[in-house]
């Protein structure tokens, strides 16, 4: 008697599990098919799609798609997990690959290539790719010439925070030119403020901020050539282009002038560096689009005229046109069944990507996406940059390179460099000895 | 509260039916054991009863030792031989160096000032009144988790520029003397002392209580008998007390040097290991987790436990040679 019970109890967890893993799809009542009649209907398949995005913004993703599966009929199962960097190479080793994945770092799209299990993009991919993206995009989605992964979503680190309030209250114009930029830093200087927020402080990760400034101004002062070279260390940090990248910016966030305690950048955390901005502490901040989450923390409003927002980080050479560094994450395919192709050539449309912007929080370069659309006015500022097709776009360079300078040396030794007066002549010599030598 | 029970309830029931499928398990083997008679009796009823303990042990620690040990010859991603390279790195790197001053500097210092500063309360807090009062209270940092000590500390030693307010509590204690602050935790190398204070605070009240314990034990016809003799305050104390209670005191002297060897959550919270404040746990860490270096990451973990054996084997020859004693 009481082993059956316990039998039953089994069985009814077993059940309630699969409840768990089915996931109910609602078809509303009236779907405009219109957008959809270039894809075949291909009723009862399914296609996989493995990533690390997590909830509630795989829910957001369903509600964007949910057109697109009445239509066609194909049922797309997205699974979020937050080990996917780990988990992926394993599935793909075992032959146990989703159709698609969403792979945040072109190293790791490199790495799945090797495997030999990674599927070209089909022509309607490339030809969507060709159309809406810029060249340096489609790059970082190409391995050894051949093109696998259109890009999926994005975000634009080339921002500086600043409060359109203090701002109108001061009489400051948004700068356009780095030249601009630094004057109105100087004639803030001369008020007695702040003019540049800085903090590097991430925990572990302390240091990651100032990556982000010298890949800027690598960006800025010498182009995608350099900046790709960089990331492979054919341009060591020795070179006097990165050292000459590296002055500028400690001319920028390591001039006391501007941001008064330097050193104090190093023990401030990342978050904390904005607080100051909607009361007028400081002024600007040099920081990824998803700072306007934190700013907002506070309480304050993003918008263009409230307590806080972002403009474009300015060029700082002409030849080199719209930098923008920022990241993203690229659809790869495991697999040629007809409708994982359908639905690799749905999400590299403007038509999914301009649904998903509409509900909000979320960027795509993809310049067929009416700016029109977006909800979040960061993301229409962001979108402006990343989708204009004559941008150079550098994806985060620390992401690229090697984890033990990526996310080791290179915090760690810029992190010295604000914290300790480390020489820049020491720290680009540490940093080089880090790089692997295979 | 509908929400709360369909999230919770298939949770539960996969809980209660794991476990209900451990006493199965259970009984079945202990029905095999009960069954089997004569001269299989014994060598069945050892193996059942000996070996989920020895499958655990395999696969929970030793197997993963050798793995480690193996790992420490091989590439970041564990697939081929690199020899010695990665022992070689920890003799060449000047990052690794400061590590290893750090990690001696902090198996000197906390366990002695852990173990000191708890003998001290003990013997003050032993027998005045309300004495489980001011007890408790030095015990509750125990309590708190390294994280959770480390942004408490945070606040301590949070540093705001000349001019502004200090709200950091040592900031505005140096400022209240007449000092001036600074950033406390750039300053080397003071900055790993006042790590080490996070730990000593939240360990102290553990040495107290042990030893506490030790000196309650100590049979008050032995300290009369002393009394009678003519000892009192430190004689007493140097000649009774403290060669009664000197096991404890190694003992806790032993926790705090595994204690420290182990720390990583206070280092890698204040500072992250920058401004040569790492030491050998937090670097194994971020070698592994966050450079995904598994090799460099396993040989620190060896040099971790090389350094840990010895105090674990003084630690234990201690224990056996006072149950000799009694």
């Amino acid at each position: 008697m009481k082993r059956k019970g316990l039998v039953a109890l089994v069985g009814a967890a077993a059940l309630s599990l699969v409840a768990s893993l089915v996931t109910t799809t609602s078809a509303s009542a009236a779907v405009n098919c219109d957008p959809y009649t270039g894809y075949k209907a291909m009723k009862g398949k399914t296609v996989t799609i493995f990533t690390s995005i997590l909830e509630p913004e795989l829910t957001t993703l369903n509600t964007a798609m949910s057109d697109f599966q009445a239509c066609t009929g194909i049922k797309i199962k997205i699974e979020g997990s937050n080990q996917f960097e780990a988990l992926l190479p394993v599935r793909v080793k075992g032959g146990n690959a989703p159709d698609l994945a969403w792979i945040p770092q072109p190293g790791l799209l490199a790495k799945m290539v090797e495997t030999g299990k990674v599927v070209l993009a089909p022509k309607a991919v490339v030809a969507n790719v060709d159309k809406y993206w810029s060249k340096s995009w489609k790059a970082y989605g190409t391995v050894k010439g051949k093109f696998y992964a259109a890009p999926f979503g994005s975000n634009m680190k080339s921002l500086v925070w600043y409060s359109p309030k203090q701002f109108a209250k001061n009489g400051y114009k948004v700068p356009t030119t780095w030249a601009d930029m630094t004057a109105l830093a100087d004639t803030m200087a001369g008020k007695g403020q702040t003019a540049f927020c800085g903090g590097i402080g991430s925990g572990g990760a302390t240091g990651w901020p100032a990556t982000d400034w010298v890949e800027q101004m690598v960006l800025r002062e010498y182009g995608s050539d350099v900046y790709n070279g960089w990331v492979n260390h054919t341009v060591k940090f020795s070179d006097p282009k990165i050292v000459a990248a590296m002055q500028k910016v400690a001319g920028w966030m390591q001039n006391p002038k501007w941001v008064g305690n330097v050193k104090g950048i190093a023990t401030t955390s990342f978050q904390d560096a904005g607080k100051g901005i909607p009361d007028g502490k400081c002024m600007m901040l040099q920081q990824a689009s998803f700072y306007g989450n934190i700013i907002a923390e506070g309480g304050a409003t993003i918008s263009p005229t409230g307590d806080a927002f972002a403009f474009y980080l300015p060029a700082t050479n002409s030849k080199v046109t719209v930098p923008v560094v920022g990241g993203g994450e690229f659809t790869t395919a495991f697999s040629s069944r007809p409708e994982v192709q359908a639905v690799q050539a749905y999400l590299s449309s403007a038509t999914f990507a301009t649904s998903r912007v509409q509900l909000d929080n979320w960027i795509s370069a993809n310049s067929g996406v009416p700016l029109a659309a977006y909800k979040n006015p960061v993301d229409k500022l962001s979108a402006t940059y990343l989708s204009n097709p004559k941008s150079t776009f550098g994806f985060d360079a620390s992401d690229l390179m090697p984890a033990a300078v990526g996310a080791g040396a290179e915090w760690k030794e810029f992190t010295a460099w604000f914290g300790e007066g480390k020489s820049i002549a020491d720290v680009v010599k540490a940093i080089d000895a880090a790089w692997p030598k295979s | 509260m509908s929400d709360f029970l369909s999230v919770n309830i298939p949770k539960f029931t996969s809980v209660f039916s794991a476990i209900g499928m451990f006493f199965i398990v259970l009984a079945v083997l202990f029905a095999i054991a009960g069954r089997a008679n004569g001269k299989k009796a014994r060598p069945i009823a050892l193996v059942i009863f000996l070996a989920p303990a020895l499958i655990l042990l395999l696969a929970g620690l030793i197997i993963p030792a050798i793995r480690t040990f193996l790992f420490s010859f091989m590439n970041p991603d564990s697939n081929a031989w690199v020899g010695f390279d990665n022992y070689k790195w920890m003799t060449e790197d000047p990052n690794v160096k400061s590590i290893m001053v750090n990690t001696i500097l902090w198996i000197l210092v906390v366990p002695i000032f852990t173990a000191a500063l708890g003998l001290l309360l003990a013997i003050m807090l032993d027998r005045i009144k309300h004495e489980s009062i001011p007890k408790s209270l030095l015990f509750m940092p125990m309590a708190i988790s390294f994280v959770g000590a480390s942004i408490i500390f945070k606040f301590v030693y949070e540093y705001s520029e000349p001019g502004e307010a200090q709200i950091g509590l040592l900031s505005s204690i140096v400022d209240f003397l007449g000092g001036t602050p600074k950033d406390w935790m750039l300053s080397k190398p003071l900055n790993t002392f006042l790590l080490m204070i996070i730990y000593v605070w939240t360990q102290m009240g553990f040495g107290m209580v042990i030893l506490s314990a030790a000196i309650k034990a100590v049979p008050a016809d032995i300290v009369e008998a002393s009394a009678l003799d003519g000892a009192s305050g430190w004689r007493l104390f140097r000649n009774i007390t403290f060669p009664m209670i000197k096991g404890t005191f190694i003992v806790v002297l032993a926790t705090g040097v595994v204690g420290a060897l182990k720390v990583f959550d206070i280092v890698r919270t204040m500072t992250g290991g920058n401004f040569s404040t790492n030491v050998l746990a937090n670097e194994m860490y971020s070698q592994v987790f966050v450079q995904f270096d598994q090799g460099k990451g396993s040989a620190l973990a060896i040099v971790l436990f090389l350094l840990v054996t010895p105090i674990l084997i003084y630690n234990i020859r201690s224990l056996r040679m006072e149950r000799s004693h009694s």
